[in-house]
């Protein structure tokens, strides 16, 4: 085991790193996702903690060359736990000048920059706006450079594979991947099988990959006699014995929905309708009908929560999910869900927005409308994942609370949950606790009355088939017993108190501290992805002696019961979210809590720096400093030429 | 699928004990006794059957049939049918809806419902107005309409339901008209039909829209206006003395006279369900000189959306096991033991 020099620091302790943060960054072309990806297995199976960030735009195939056509990969790993997937690039792996100008701004000072000089032409200069050539002036000075041609070196070690220029060039990211390997000391046999499995119908461009792979290995070898380039080999990082995959948050929510289903059940029945980010998940589940999942892709977004809800009715699952835009579509009917109290799984893998907004780019901005934004009356629960990992529990936790209160359950992920991936220990599926549904076969009593309650307040479940239990549901207010159309106006009274109440008494688990102690002076309030970064904001303010606890809350609706006393033990509190304030102003109005906002929507996640300012700013504010808005670093992750 | 069970029922077994709530005189109030008179007579079981609609007066519907029901939300119907026929499609199902309800709101879903032919049968009662919300011009309206939002007269080119059922692909479209002694044996033929059935049903709204279809619907004179279509039968309406012929020349039906009943010699067509061009024809027939074509225009049916989803589910579970642990753990896993500091 060779533990060296971290990469390109040459002013640096000669320790090794227990972390470093990589990014690949190409043309949407260039393969650089699946390069990520690839390098993230390889990560994993070497046993290092990781997490990662895809960044992608929203063009499938921008034009060549272009600033915003641009396409990026972070992963940052380590002998230790990571929980974000870094602030700033140790390595920036650039296959373009455009790559090299949208991404070197986030790039450490002293970093290494890899670049391959065979895409630096006049013509790609000019289309990422480059006045000269940056290789060639001193522009990069601040860092460590190493340029040479990937493009010809590829296409030299595809050669005996009769291969096309156009066709052997895209072997380039196997290239890169392969020195990436080598840098990192890790095994190409696990890359080998994974492409001969990927081209098993093509063996020639299988072989042609491989080639390309071992030839960037090579390289490396061969280059660190005289190059910046180091090779580190990171220690495994402790964690609890157990079987370990990774998982993208977007995997996590099928496989928790099938899980769900299975203790509940229940077969599942998925409505969707294709939108960024959510996608993934249609995709995966279409693939699991062994599991007792029917995938149905509908015509609009709102007849992919209807058709959910029709198969509610009839007796399964329904689930539907999408992004703030399609949500606001389906709003209406989850209205009807409400009323007509059938279970429905919501999953919404939030983007930046309003409108379209950013379809590619992370956000946390639709708490609002999953909370108050449908019209009359209408509660549900929300809940929020935190994590890619925990995607998969939370899952299963709305498929509880939906069969259980016959309620239809809004899950937030988000787009940087829905893409990132981060190793996760594999559960057994029997240390969850069942909860089946049950179904009414005959009257409870004399009288069929589908809308008398049980003591959790839920209306009995009625599938259709069932004999001598025919009666009729729908939109319009019901009688609170016998469920038929009724306007009378004490009843609407009662129902609208019912069904709010059933939501409001909704058993929550009890809210527990993240990380920190129960009591201090700041109390640091997350939902939803900002778990990572705020727990490392949080650990590191701790060690220079603030007195700062972090509490990430699960449950948005309705809120954990001992929340309110558990944030009166803290004299301040400060809730950072990439919106602009939205669980801010929800815990004011729940729990009369001077909760403060720390606030970004660059579509880019907090980096641990600036939340770590914002934390120690309460505690250097001697002379009045009263916290709260601290401006976010945009130059964090750029991706496009906007964000620079 | 299983076969349906068929059982005896009366029309009073139909009967829900919920106050019918349509104007009194309303076309409504006879479409749903010939329903109900219909149901006994397909043997149909209120527990297995289950009415759906959207919202407008013709979706208060399945409050009044004793079976399951679904009032739903405006235009969605169509979806949450296939929703409801996808979890259980041993259900029989019944969509109602309206012109302004299945072809304005919801035209979107009746497209793809009859598109991917969802086993069920579709009653669109047509009345040319919304009447829910007090009388304004529908997408079946006729130019000229006057309403609250057209007090001058509609200027919109009205939609044709049977046309456009057609043209997204229905394998069954019929018409009928609510009070008719024949609805009962077009709704049997929809329900025979499998696959979606998409039945128009001519309805009165008395209150804002009154005899808007009296020129081929009033009883009086209605054999020389109304074209009952029978498959393999002369296309023959006003008693016999008049049929539909085709001239090739213009590839357009005429109307020719028949006389001493030899409708052979006055070359009278023969209908036939199956012919796609020739439902095409007769669902654009213009009223007026034309009589208005009735009963089942067109009915050639196809693999139903539901079977082909089982199917395809059956394919490709078989020899697949569902073991979650196994699920959970695919992809590439490595192990932690307790020391946990090489890789595996
Ligand atoms: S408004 Fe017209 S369609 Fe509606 S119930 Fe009255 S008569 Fe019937």
């Amino acid at each position: 085991m060779a533990t060296q020099a971290p990469p390109a620091s040459t002013n640096t302790p000669t320790d090794a790193p227990d972390a470093i943060v990589v990014r690949f960054a190409g043309d949407s072309g260039d393969g650089m996702q699946l390069t990520g990806g690839q390098f993230t297995l390889s990560t994993a199976l070497a046993g290092n903690d990781l997490a990662t960030f895809p960044d992608f735009p929203a063009e499938i195939r921008a034009p060549q060359g272009t600033l915003f056509g641009v396409s990026a990969f972070q992963i940052n790993f380590g002998s230790r736990a990571i929980n974000t997937a870094g602030d700033a690039p140790d390595v920036l792996v650039a296959m373009n000048p455009a790559a090299l100008k949208v991404n070197l701004a986030a790039l450490k000072p002293g970093g290494l920059v890899i670049a391959d000089t065979g895409e630096f032409t006049k013509r790609n200069l000019d289309k990422a706006k480059y006045d000269a050539n940056p290789l060639e002036d001193d522009s990069l000075a601040p860092y460590d450079v190493l340029a040479f041609d990937i493009s010809a070196r590829t296409l030299e070690a595809v050669e005996p594979f009769g291969l096309g220029k156009k066709d052997g060039l895209r072997c380039k990211n196997m290239w890169t991947l392969g020195l990436a390997l080598w840098m990192f000391d890790r095994p190409r046999e696990p890359l080998h099988d994974w492409l001969n499995r990927k081209f098993a119908k093509a063996p020639d461009i299988a072989a042609a990959n491989i080639a390309a792979l071992d030839a960037g290995h090579a390289y490396g070898e061969t280059a660190e006699l005289s190059a910046p380039l180091k090779q580190v080999h990171l220690p495994p990082a402790p964690s609890e014995p157990g079987l370990y995959r990774t998982i993208t948050g977007a995997e996590a929510v099928s496989l928790g929905l099938v899980a769900g289903a299975q203790l509940a059940e229940l077969p599942m029945f998925f409505g969707g309708y294709p939108i960024t980010p959510a996608s993934a998940i249609l995709h995966h589940l279409a693939r699991l009908k062994e599991y007792g999942v029917t995938t149905f892709q509908a015509e609009d977004e709102i007849a992919a929560v209807c058709a959910a809800i029709g198969a509610s009715y009839a007796g399964q699952l329904g689930v539907t999910s999408s992004s703030g835009p399609g949500i606001a579509l389906k709003t209406e009917a989850l209205g009807l869900g409400i009323m007509t109290e059938l279970p429905l799984v919501v999953v919404n893998s939030q983007r930046g927005g309003p409108s379209t907004g950013l379809p590619t780019k992370t956000e946390q901005s639709d708490l609002y409308q999953a909370v108050y934004g449908r019209n009359g009356d209408a509660p549900m629960p929300v809940i929020a994942a935190r994590s890619p990992a925990d995607a998969f529990e939370v899952a299963i936790e709305a498929c509880r609370l939906a069969t259980q209160y016959m309620t239809p359950v809004m899950l937030l992920t988000d787009g940087y949950i829905a893409n990132a991936a981060e190793p996760w220990k594999v559960p057994d599926p029997d240390s969850f606790e069942p909860f089946p549904a049950k179904f009414l076969e005959e009257p409870r009593g004399e009288e069929l009355l589908p809308y008398k309650r049980d003591e959790k307040g839920s209306r009995p479940w009625i599938k259709p088939g069932t004999p001598g239990m025919m009666h009729r549901i729908g939109g319009i207010e019901k009688d609170a017993n016998t469920g038929n159309i009724s306007y009378d106006p004490a009843n609407h009274q009662h129902m609208t108190d019912t069904r709010k109440n059933k939501i409001a008494n909704i058993e929550v688990p009890d809210q527990e501290v993240a990380w920190g102690e129960q009591t201090g002076k700041l109390a640091v309030v997350g939902w939803g992805s900002t778990y990572g970064p705020i727990k490392q904001a949080v650990r590191r303010s701790q060690d220079k002696g603030c007195s700062v606890s972090h509490i990430h809350i699960r449950h948005i609706w309705p809120l954990p019961k001992n929340l309110g006393e558990l944030l009166s033990g803290f004299d301040r509190v400060l809730v950072p979210e990439m919106n602009t304030g939205q669980l801010k102003t929800v815990l004011r109005d729940q729990l009369l809590v001077d909760a403060e906002s720390l606030t970004k929507t660059s579509g880019q996640p907090f980096q641990i720096a600036e939340l770590e300012e914002a934390i120690c700013a309460y505690f250097d504010g001697v002379q009045g400093n009263e916290g709260g808005q601290v401006a976010a670093n945009d130059q964090q992750l750029p991706s496009t030429v906007e964000s620079e | 699928m299983n076969a349906p069970v068929k059982i005896e029922t009366t029309l009073k077994d139909w009967e829900t004990d919920q106050e019918v709530r349509w104007c009194p005189g309303c076309g409504d109030y006879a479409i749903l006794k010939a329903v109900q008179r219909t149901l006994p007579q397909l043997g149909s079981d209120p527990a297995n059957t289950v009415f759906i609609s959207g919202i407008g007066c013709s979706s208060r519907f399945p409050y009044y049939i004793e079976s399951y029901g679904f009032h739903t939300i405006h235009g969605r119907a169509p979806a949450v049918a296939t929703g409801v026929k996808l979890a259980n499609p041993d259900l029989d199902v019944w969509l109602v809806t309206g012109d302004g309800d299945g072809l304005s709101i919801g035209g979107n879903h009746m497209m793809h419902v009859l598109r991917r032919n969802v086993n069920m049968q579709i009653m669109l009662f047509n009345n040319e107005i919304y009447g829910l919300t007090k009388g304004q011009y529908s997408p079946t309206s006729r130019e000229g309409t006057r309403t609250p939002t057209s007090p001058i007269g509609s200027v919109d080119h009205p939609a044709n339901p049977c046309a456009f059922a057609l043209g997204s692909g229905a394998r069954f479209v019929a018409r009928g008209i609510d009070v008719s002694k024949n609805l009962p044996d077009v709704l049997k033929a929809a329900h025979a039909h499998q696959g979606a059935a998409f039945v128009e049903i001519f309805q009165n709204c008395i209150v804002y829209n009154k005899d808007v279809f009296d020129a081929f619907a009033a009883p009086k004179g209605a054999e020389g206006q109304q074209l009952w279509l029978a498959d393999g039968e002369p296309m023959l309406f006003d008693k016999g003395t008049k049929g539909l012929a085709f001239d090739a020349e213009k590839l357009a039906f005429t109307v020719v006279d028949v006389v001493d009943g030899d409708w052979q010699a006055a070359g009278v067509r023969v209908h036939d369900v199956k012919n796609r061009v020739m439902a095409h024809m007769l669902a654009e027939l213009p009223f007026d000189p034309f009589p208005m074509p009735l009963g089942v225009l067109y009915d050639d049916p196809a693999p139903t959306y539901e079977s082909a989803v089982i199917a395809e589910r059956e394919a490709s579970v078989s020899g697949k096991e569902a073991n979650l642990a196994k699920l959970l753990s695919g992809g590439q896993t490595w192990t932690v033991d307790g020391s946990a500091q090489d890789p595996v």
